[in-house]
């Protein structure tokens, strides 16, 4: 007889039952039983959620992403010494995007760096790198006198995001929400809940808040079922992962396997203005040094169908003669916007904006261009 | 649901429809709802030759891209052109919107297929999976 490795169970959210019952399409994701998109006949399908969030407000269930709290004297430090941005620059209450990075350079994770108090983050990190990036920042950060906490099964964390997202959830919680900038937080009492965190932060390219309540099932089906119910006169629609990759890739925004990963480095992903060299040390600074005065060789661009076809994920990118000179780490339909875009990896010489390249559809090169990204950027309201 | 009796159905999903030696292919309404919102569909040209069981062309949602199998083997005459600007209306009406016509070319093919009331089965299973 051979012998079975044990197959991790599939991981479920306090949400997962919610989901279910309310008939959402399931997938598992990174590990995790995750709602894809939900049924028309609760305004759902991965389209009419994308659209709800670009033009009124959709909800997501995103208690997949992890938490890793840094308390202590020299919790800064530590936050400084693992990520690229500078956490130095945040009051308390503000919030950035970040990464933190392998001694070569590369990404380990990217991640939002939250300062919650005088000498406490909360760093909010991807789904599938929970256990890698725990480890990551315990073990990089034992010289630092601060505690370091997997918070990660403690909330339920539900994004609530489009122009109305704000009004829907000021009917929820007592906290001033109008004070709150983008990508600052507040806490306040939240359906009935005292001191919940919220934070004017999400992955849609859309205003919005996510809120942190306790992961138990009970609170996280009332607090989302209460949602909905105070969504109702701006007519929210419940968001699955479908509609999260379109939003966030029609904003540009990268994801973790895809745009970065452990064998991309800052500058080819292009996030140079979140990596703050003028910090005299962090991981991976020494490297970027050296790969910045190399030369950076390849460049993240954004790219739009010219013909007929779509560009998915790993196709390969080839010049007007037909030879192979990238490949897309990221590719779909833009429901807002009604093309066919996707990001891609091309040689420095090629990223120019105009230039036409061909994605390998089926063996056939279909027409593209290099556009501006991002290719979606919403209005920003005035007062 | 009660799928249309006037056609019969594969275990990939498709329909065909027939009259007299032309055969009217589409994909069922399990299929559209199983794809989702449709945002694409390449079908072959007029003239090509299709093969029972073989590949003939790919349906597209947002997220994923899936084959479309010929039910039965002959020569493309006709191509719905609406579907290359309105491929949302295989999610609208499925069994109303036809993707192309053939000629058949081995009529005894069709025996092989579903009838309605055996589709309607079959789905029966495999969405109770």
């Amino acid at each position: 007889m051979s012998s079975v490795e044990a197959m991790p169970a599939i991981r479920k959210t306090a949400l997962n039952a919610v989901h279910r019952q309310m008939g959402a399409k399931m997938v598992e994701f990174n590990g995790w039983d995750m709602p894809v998109e939900y049924p028309a006949s609760l305004g759902g399908g991965i389209i009419a959620e994308h659209t709800a969030v670009r033009t009124a407000v959709g909800i997501f269930d995103v208690s997949h992403m992890g938490d890793i709290r840094l308390a202590g004297p020299q919790a800064l430090a530590a936050v400084q010494h693992i990520s690229m941005n500078d956490a130095s620059r945040l009051a308390v209450g503000q919030a950035q995007y970040s990464a933190l990075l392998y001694p070569e350079g590369t990404f380990v994770d990217d991640v939002i760096v939250h300062r919650l108090g005088e000498d406490e983050y909360l760093l909010v990190i991807n789904a599938g790198t929970r256990e890698k990036d725990f480890s990551w920042v315990r073990n990089h950060t034992r010289e630092f006198d601060c505690v370091v906490q997997n918070l990660s099964d403690d909330y339920t964390q539900i994004a609530i995001q489009g122009p109305k997202g704000v009004n829907l959830l000021q009917k929820l919680t007592d906290a001033d929400l109008s004070a709150v900038k983008f990508y600052w937080v507040t806490r306040g009492k939240l359906c009935g809940l005292n001191n919940i965190l919220m934070g004017r932060t999400g992955y849609t390219a859309e205003d919005g808040f996510e809120i942190y309540v306790p992961a138990d099932e009970a609170t996280s089906a009332r607090v989302w079922n209460e949602i909905l119910v105070a969504g109702r006169e701006f007519n929210v629609v419940p968001c699955g992962l479908g509609a999260r990759n379109t939003l966030r890739l029609e904003g540009k925004l990268p994801l973790y396997g895809h745009e970065i990963s452990d064998t991309i480095n800052v500058w080819e992903a292009g996030l140079d203005r979140f990596c703050k060299m003028e910090k005299p040390e962090f991981m991976g600074r020494t490297a970027l040094e050296k790969a910045k005065a190399a030369g950076v060789k390849r460049t993240l661009v954004g790219l739009e169908m010219t013909e007929r076809g779509i560009a998915r994920d790993g196709y390969k990118v080839l010049d007007g003669g037909g030879c192979e000179i990238g490949y897309v780490t990221s590719g779909s339909p833009a429901p807002f916007l009604k093309k066919n875009i996707a990001l891609s990896y091309v040689p420095r010489e090629l990223a120019a904006v105009g230039t036409a390249v061909k994605v390998e559809i089926r063996g056939q090169g279909v027409g593209a261009v290099v556009v501006p990204t991002p290719f979606y950027k919403r209005q920003k309201k005035t007062a | 649901m009660a799928y249309p009796t006037d056609r019969k159905y594969t275990k990939e999903h498709e329909w065909i429809e027939v009259n007299g030696t032309t055969g009217t292919v589409g994909i069922t309404d399990y299929a559209q709802q199983s794809l989702g919102d449709i945002v694409f569909v390449e079908t072959p040209k007029v003239g090509a030759e299709l093969t029972a069981g073989k590949t003939f062309g790919t349906v597209e949602s947002v997220k994923a891209v899936s084959d479309l199998f010929a039910p039965a083997s002959g020569t493309v005459t006709e191509v719905n052109a609406e579907l290359a600007t309105s491929p949302e209306k295989v999610n609208q009406n499925a069994h109303g919107s036809w993707m192309l016509k053939l000629t058949l070319k081995n009529p005894s093919e069709l025996d092989r297929l579903f009838s309605a009331a055996e589709y309607e089965k079959f789905v029966a299973e495999e969405a109770g999976h």
